[in-house]
């Protein structure tokens, strides 16, 4: 039998709520994160998007000045969520040799690596910073995490695109289960509204140009979707062994049931039409928590909003849960704070695990007319989930064909 | 030409800038790894900073002799010198 796998902390910085309360109560009265953005670079570049969605507490207001200039925007955001989830936790006392991280991020150290290249054009190598490398680095904010907790368990980051914060529960559930450890931090950090980042993903058709109405452009579902909004932000999860949460008297949201992990091998951005790839993750998810399609009450659908994407997800669900997809509240969350990249899945985490303690499904706004292609039962006004034994999916799919499914269940 | 009054208290400045630690804290005599705890990459980005700052320039092989806050405001002043 192995071991029973709970969550007892949570944390988050988004662009709807700088804490986890706030983002809840947010994300159950359905407001958007995605604004205009100010920077001068936006009009310098001509960049095709103007907005995105930002954190509604910038990382300064939270950090002190001197420890934000040793870490990465991404790492700044990872160490605020992950000091909330431990905080969260309640746990005063551990052996931290059983405590791990597995913090995962998708782009890592953007800003650092290019502002550093403009250093070195601009003034040269003398004045490129000692601190570049462990900055732009990837593992930063699972080292970082691993530093300030004192887990010396091992420190991990999954990179897998958008699909990187899921995988990270993921490989947190498979490290626990396994005995390597009681406690493992998980999450998932992104920081890239940076020019280069917004080039790049526009250049591949990926984000939306609804540059007179940022709030209204994450849609997703929508007949008029037009691509994803670039979102930024951190979400933690505490998880921990049942009987070590049990024996400290822990509150317990929820359990993290099952999870998988499964690769496409279709296409190296497109997804399987067939969504072949994701439907076998959730079959394997579902099997791995030994749950049965009727037990599915609610589902956090990666739903980007992208004209390609929503649709194979649909598919997937109908494939992997039956007739009974008719009966599951979807919530699309990426309506609200746009895409969080490889932080997305960490913080859908957090609002999937909420939503089975609260037992109530977050809203998804901006949905006007319903692809009729893709019937799902969308949550777009706060819904009680119902009592009993439920069980809630959160699916995240990256770039690389990268499929990630964890089920959460009631306790 | 910086006085060194004028030379501590713009390394004071940048320590601070850089460790958080009070600029009062910043004396002559106090070492930069002993008393002041700043490790190799913090020294080194104070070291960049002093440069620009008073126009030096500190060369990698020097930096291991500044032992103390005095030590760097008496290369930086001679430099300047």
């Amino acid at each position: 039998m192995a071991r029973k796998v709970v969550i007892t902390g949570l944390g988050a910085t988004t662009p709807i709520g700088g804490d986890v309360p706030t983002m809840w109560q947010n994300a159950l009265k359905g407001v958007s994160g995605a604004h205009t953005l100010g920077d001068e670079w936006v009009a310098k570049y001509d960049l095709p998007v103007h907005f995105a969605a930002r954190c509604s507490v910038p990382a300064l207001d939270v950090l002190s000045r001197v420890e934000a200039k040793r870490m990465d925007p991404s790492t700044q955001f990872g160490v605020i969520a992950a000091r909330e989830a431990w905080a969260d936790s309640g746990i005063d006392e551990i052996d931290h040799d059983r405590l791990a991280v597995a913090f995962a991020t998708g782009i890592g150290g953007v800003w650092t690596l290019l502002d550093a290249w403009d250093t070195l054009r601009e003034k040269g190598p003398r004045r490129v910073l000692p601190m570049t490398v462990p900055m732009l680095m990837p593992n930063g904010v699972a080292a970082a995490v691993s530093l300030d907790l004192g887990a010396r368990a091992g420190a991990h980051t999954p990179v897998s695109a958008c699909a990187s914060g899921t995988e990270a529960m993921h490989l947190g559930l498979e490290l626990i289960r396994s005995g390597k450890a009681d406690v493992v931090v998980c999450g998932g950090a992104e920081a890239a509204i940076h020019p280069m980042p917004m080039a790049a993903f526009s250049s591949m058709q990926a984000l939306s140009r609804r540059n007179d109405d940022p709030e209204r452009a994450s849609r997703p579902y929508d007949v008029d979707r037009d691509g994803f909004v670039m979102g930024e932000g951190a979400g933690a999860l505490v998880l921990e062994a049942e009987e070590h949460a049990l024996a400290r008297g822990a509150r317990i949201y929820a359990e993290l049931a099952g999870t998988s992990v499964t690769a496409d091998a279709y296409h190296i951005t497109a997804p399987d039409p067939q969504g072949l790839g994701a439907t076998r993750a959730l079959k394997a998810a579902m099997f791995d928590g030994r749950i049965q399609a009727e037990d599915v009450v609610h589902v956090n659908a990666h739903a980007t909003s992208t004209p390609v994407g929503d649709k194979p997800e649909y598919t997937a669900l109908r494939a992997a849960l039956g007739s009974h997809v008719d009966n599951v509240a979807v919530s699309a969350t990426k309506s609200q704070m746009g895409h969080l990249l490889g932080a997305s899945g960490a913080v859908e985490a957090v609002l999937t695990v909420l939503a089975v303690y609260e037992r109530k499904a977050p809203v998804t706004i901006n949905l006007e007319n319903q692809d009729p292609e893709i019937p799902l039962d969308v949550v777009t006004s706060v819904r009680d989930l119902p009592s009993g034994d439920i069980v809630a999916l959160s699916n995240s799919f990256g770039f690389g064909g990268h499929n990630a499914v964890i089920a959460v269940r009631n306790v | 030409m910086a006085s060194n009054e004028e030379i501590l208290a713009g390394l004071a400045e940048i320590v601070n800038e850089e460790t958080g630690l009070a600029p009062e804290a910043v004396e002559l005599d106090k070492s930069f790894t002993e008393d002041l705890d700043i490790d190799s990459i913090s020294m080194m980005t104070i070291v960049v900073n002093a440069e620009e700052k008073f126009g030096v320039r500190i060369p990698d092989e020097e930096v291991k002799n500044l032992k103390t806050v005095g030590d760097a405001v008496s290369f930086i002043a001679n430099a300047q010198a």
